[in-house]
């Protein structure tokens, strides 16, 4: 039985949930994510220049009846509070955030700890639904978080560290 | 110079004979679009300063068979700057923002912004790639320019009109609007 490694695992979620319109700026880690959502033609892929931005455009597309999902790294989750607070939890928006979680265990670069560790309590304090997926959990806990986002009129968080990219 | 509300007016009245949807920037330009012409396809932004150029380019990239044009303003779009190269990038099917320039930042005191000295949003949103761009400033230029596609710069007056408050709940504005925007079968 051939494995599943991590980019096709969070991939088969979002398949699963239907996600069909994509915002992205990139990490490392999501560079062959990106490469299926941008060669898939039932997804509409938009790189943005600035999360927040992508915040903005995945809601628009939401009011145009898409299903929408923000690709990025932890560091945007900071570029996009107020966004997230303002525009999804006032009009309660739904909204699926795919986030590369930087800074911690075997994170190279000093500048991606501080981020890192506030990320998850960010997430708190704006009351966002947080899921860290192992890689056996990874595609049934994309497609359950765009449920629960849709469902509750939310954004949906899924934090897949450094150690989650290296489990295949 | 036109009144911003006079603009507004007239943007309002050409989006809804062209059957556009409209994403109203955050305070007096959404307040004033609210008592001039309020109608359902109207999206009133009440928070997110900045994003609805994004807001609007995500709504049309969604549903490239209906007309979105977004009211900004000055002082939000220079938030979003990047937000002009994305829409150059993208090539939605029938997207118009309009930037409505007094530069000032009209509903915290009027305080100026960089347009009001050297910035010059339609070289920058030129600059960024989007291949449609007008200014215009009298109210037959704007009437004709609301017709196009791309980025159109008004410039207006500064100073708001004494409106109120808007007087729906962000629930109603989403309900009311979704039943215009979204398509009505869903998509998946």
């Amino acid at each position: 039985m051939k494995e599943i490694n991590p980019t096709e695992a969070v991939y088969g979620g979002m398949k699963r949930a239907g996600i069909d319109f994509v915002a992205s700026v990139p990490c490392v880690n999501l560079q062959e994510l990106l490469c299926l959502v941008e060669s898939d033609p039932e997804m509409m892929h938009v790189p943005v220049t600035r999360e927040e931005e992508g915040v903005g455009i995945c809601a628009g597309a939401y009011l145009g009846g898409r299903r929408p999902a923000l690709l990025m790294q932890n560091s945007g989750l900071g570029n996009s509070v107020n966004a997230l607070a303002s525009l999804n939890g006032l009009y309660s928006i739904p909204l699926l955030m795919i986030i590369s979680h930087r800074g911690g265990k075997g994170e190279p670069i000093v500048g991606q700890i501080p981020m890192g560790k506030s990320t998850p309590k960010l997430l708190d304090v704006l009351e966002i639904p947080r899921f860290a997926p192992t890689l056996a959990e990874a595609e049934k806990s994309v497609a359950q978080a765009w449920d629960l986002a849709q469902a509750d009129g939310t954004p949906t968080a899924i934090l897949l560290d450094i150690e989650f990219w290296r489990s295949d | 110079m036109m009144k911003r509300i006079d603009a507004i007016a007239i943007i309002a009245e050409e989006a809804e004979s062209q059957d556009a949807l409209l994403v109203g920037n955050i305070g007096f330009p959404s307040r004033e679009l609210c008592v001039v012409h309020d109608c359902t396809s109207n999206f009133y932004m009440l928070g997110s300063m900045g994003l609805a150029s994004s807001i609007g380019l995500g709504l049309a990239l969604a549903r490239p068979d209906k007309r979105v044009i977004t009211l900004h303003g000055d002082g939000a779009v220079l938030m979003n700057l990047g937000s002009l190269a994305t829409i150059a990038d993208q090539h939605a099917e029938d997207y118009l923002l309009i930037i409505l320039d007094n530069g000032c930042y009209g509903s915290t005191g009027c305080q100026p912004t960089c347009t009001s000295r050297k910035a010059d949003l339609a070289r920058i949103a030129a600059g960024a790639g989007v291949s449609e761009v007008a200014t215009v400033s009298k109210p037959e230029e704007l009437r004709l320019a609301v017709r196009g596609k791309g980025v159109l710069v008004v410039k207006v007056e500064k100073g708001n009109e004494k409106v109120p408050v808007i007087d729906l709940s962000p629930e109603e504005i989403i309900e009311r609007f979704m039943a215009r925007s979204a398509p009505p079968s869903p998509s998946s």
